[in-house]
C-alpha cells in the first residue's frame, strides 16, 4: 500500500532550485532509504513532505498525497503529528526529558496526567531509552549523552503517534554503538510505521533500508530495492557515488 | 638606530594598562558608593525609613518618597514589558528582517539616547496637560515606561533572536503552531535575556529624576491614589541637595537609592540564576 505518494514535486528557495520533478511512492511499513551527496535535495525532500519548507519561506509546486490525501488539504498541525522528522543534529528543547517528550502530545490534545506519564514511559521504551533515564524523567535533557538525546528525540516524534518517521541523517554525529543502537530500535518499530531514511552513510542504507533512492542536484536518480541499488545500479553515476568515486 | 619593543615587553605593558584602566573604573565605581554610604549611613534608621518627610524635608523620614518611587516604577514595568516584549516579539517573528524592522529597530536606538528631560518635557505636555492626567503617579510611570521602552525592545530582540532557530524547527515539526512556539518555547528559552533589559530599565526608571519631576511632581504626601502626585527618591534628593535643604538627609535618601537598586539587580539576578539551572 502506498503511504506516501510524490508527484511532479518542485521545490525553489528563492531562484534556487532545490527539487526537480520528483515523482515517488512509499510504500508502508517500509524503511525508505535516500542518499546521495551534499545540496542534492535529500533534506527539502523531507521538508517538503510535512510543509517545514513554509517556516524558510521556500516554494513548492505538484502534488503530496499521504493515504491518497493532498497533504494541502490536511490541518498543517495534523500533517506534521502523522508525519515526524528527526534532524540530523539531535536538538533537545530546553526543560526536562518528560517534558521534551511530552511536548508534542501536549499541542494537539489535553491529557490526564496519569494519560501523559503513559505516553511518556512507552515512547521511551520504543525509542530503547527508556533503561537509561527512567531514574532521570526530571532531569534537564541537555544533561544525557549524543546518542541518548538522538534518541530522545525519536522517542519525542514517537510520543506524537505519528504514522511516518522521517529521519535527517540521525546518526551522523553519533558513534557507532550509538547508531547500533539507533538502526535496531528502527527495525523494530517498522512494523508500526513507514520510515524515510536520508543518511551519508550509503552502507546504513543498504544495512536497513527496503528500498533506497539516489539523488543528485535536486533530480531523482534511481530507485529501487536497496539489494539492486547497491549491488547492480542502473545508472552510471549511482555506481559512481556508490564506490565513493564522487560526493 | 631605532628603538624597538620586544614582543614580551609590548605583551607586559598591554596588560599593566588594561589592569589599571580597569582598576581605574572599578575605584572610582567603589569610591562613589562609599563615599555616599560613608555620609548617609548615619541618617538610616527605622524613623527615617518610616516617618513622614516633614519641613520640607529638614526633618522627618522619606516613607513617601520610598512608595512614590516603587508605585512610580512599578507601574512603569508594568506598562514597558507587555509592550516592549509584544513589539520584540513581532520584530523577530513576524517580520523577515525587512525594512520595517530596520526602522523600528534605528528609531529605537535613537529614542534610547534620547535625553530624560526631553521625556520629561514630552510628558509633561502630553501626558500632564493633554491628556490631563496631572503631575501623577500615572504620568510619571506612563514617561518612564516611553523612556526605558526602546531599552526593553532591544534587549528582548536580541535574546529572541538569539534562540537557536533549531528550536522552532522542532517546535513546527512537531506540529506546533506560530504561537505555541512562541509561547512555549521562544520565550521561555530568552527570559533571562529578556529579564536582563527589564532590569537595566528599572534601574533606570528608579533613578531617574528629570523625566519624573515634571510629570509625577514632587508633593511630599503619601499617595493615596495613581493619580496622586508623588515625589520619588531621585527627586527628593535633588530638592533636598539643590535648594540645600539638608545635606544629611539627601545623603541619607541617596544611600537608600543606591541599596534599592542593588536590591533590585541582586534578586533579579537570583531569579535568572534559578530560572536557567531549572531550565537548561
Amino acid at each position: 500500500m502506498i503511504k506516501v505518494a510524490i508527484q511532479n514535486l518542485n521545490l525553489f528557495y528563492d531562484t534556487v532550485q532545490a527539487l526537480k520533478n520528483i515523482s515517488l511512492d512509499i510504500q508502508n511499513n517500509e524503511i525508505f532509504g535516500v542518499i546521495g551527496p551534499a545540496n542534492s535535495g535529500k533534506s527539502s525532500l523531507l521538508r517538503a513532505i510535512n510543509r517545514l519548507y513554509e517556516i524558510d519561506y521556500a516554494r513548492m509546486t505538484g502534488r503530496i498525497l499521504l493515504d491518497g490525501e493532498d497533504i494541502f488539504n490536511l490541518p498543517v498541525n495534523d500533517l506534521r503529528r502523522r508525519v515526524g522528522l528527526i534532524f540530523a543534529t539531535p536538538v533537545v528543547l530546553p526543560g526536562s526529558v518528560y517534558k521534551n517528550i511530552s511536548y508534542g502530545p501536549k499541542l494537539h490534545n489535553t491529557f490526564k496526567k496519569n494519560e501523559l506519564d503513559e505516553r511518556v514511559s512507552t515512547a521511551l521504551h520504543a525509542a530503547n531509552l527508556w533503561d537509561e533515564v527512567k531514574d532521570r524523567l526530571w532531569d534537564s535533557a541537555s544533561t544525557l549523552s549524543g546518542g541518548q538525546q538522538q534518541r530522545l528525540c525519536i522517542a519525542r516524534t514517537l510520543a506524537m503517534d505519528p504514522e511516518v518517521i522521517m529521519m535527517d541523517e540521525p546518526c551522523s554525529g553519533l558513534d557507532p554503538v550509538s547508531t547500533t543502537k539507533i538502526e535496531a530500535t528502527m527495525l523494530e518499530l517498522k512494523k508500526q510505521y513507514t520510515f524515510i531514511l536520508v543518511t551519508n552513510n550509503t552502507k546504513q542504507a543498504a544495512r536497513i533500508a527496503d528500498r533506497t533512492a539516489f539523488f543528485l542536484s535536486g533530480e531523482l536518480i534511481e530507485v529501487d530495492i536497496s539489494k539492486t541499488i547497491f549491488t547492480s545500479p542502473r545508472d552510471q553515476r549511482t555506481d559512481d557515488y556508490i564506490r565513493g568515486r564522487f560526493g | 638606530m631605532t628603538f624597538r619593543i620586544g614582543p614580551r615587553t609590548s605583551q607586559i605593558i598591554a596588560y599593566i594598562l588594561l589592569l589599571v584602566m580597569t582598576s581605574i573604573t572599578v575605584i572610582v565605581l567603589f569610591f562613589i558608593i562609599v563615599y555616599i554610604f560613608n555620609h548617609g549611613i548615619g541618617q538610616l534608621s527605622l524613623e527615617f525609613l518610616t516617618d513622614r518627610t516633614r519641613e520640607m524635608g529638614k526633618e522627618g523620614g522619606i516613607f513617601p518618597s520610598i512608595i512614590g518611587t516603587l508605585l512610580v516604577t512599578m507601574f512603569a514595568i508594568a506598562v514597558a514589558t507587555p509592550l516592549g516584549v509584544g513589539s520584540a516579539v513581532y520584530l523577530v517573528e513576524y517580520t523577515r528582517g525587512g525594512l520595517i524592522r530596520r526602522i523600528i529597530s534605528f528609531g529605537a536606538d535613537c529614542l534610547a539616547g534620547v535625553p530624560s528631560i526631553i521625556f520629561g518635557l514630552f510628558g509633561f505636555i502630553f501626558f500632564v496637560i493633554k491628556l490631563n492626567l496631572g503631575w501623577s503617579i500615572i504620568s510619571g510611570g506612563l514617561t518612564l515606561a516611553v523612556m526605558i521602552l526602546p531599552t526593553v525592545i532591544r534587549t528582548a530582540e536580541e535574546a529572541i533572536k538569539a534562540v537557536p532557530h533549531t528550536y522552532r524547527e522542532i517546535s513546527y515539526s512537531l506540529g506546533g503552531g506560530k504561537l505555541d512556539t512562541i509561547v512555549k518555547v521562544v520565550l521561555p528559552t530568552s527570559l533571562p535575556g529578556i529579564l536582563t533589559g527589564i532590569i537595566l530599565g528599572i534601574g533606570r526608571a528608579v533613578g531617574e529624576t528629570a523625566a519624573v519631576i515634571f510629570t509625577a511632581g514632587s508633593a511630599l504626601g503619601i499617595p493615596t491614589s495613581l493619580f496622586s502626585s508623588t515625589r520619588t527618591l531621585a527627586v527628593h534628593f535633588y530638592i533636598l541637595a539643590r535648594e540645600g535643604i539638608s545635606m544629611p538627609k539627601a545623603y541619607g535618601t541617596a544611600t537608600v537609592l543606591i541599596i534599592i537598586i542593588l536590591a533590585v539587580n541582586f534578586i533579579a539576578y537570583r531569579l535568572m540564576h534559578r530560572f536557567i539551572a531549572r531550565y537548561y
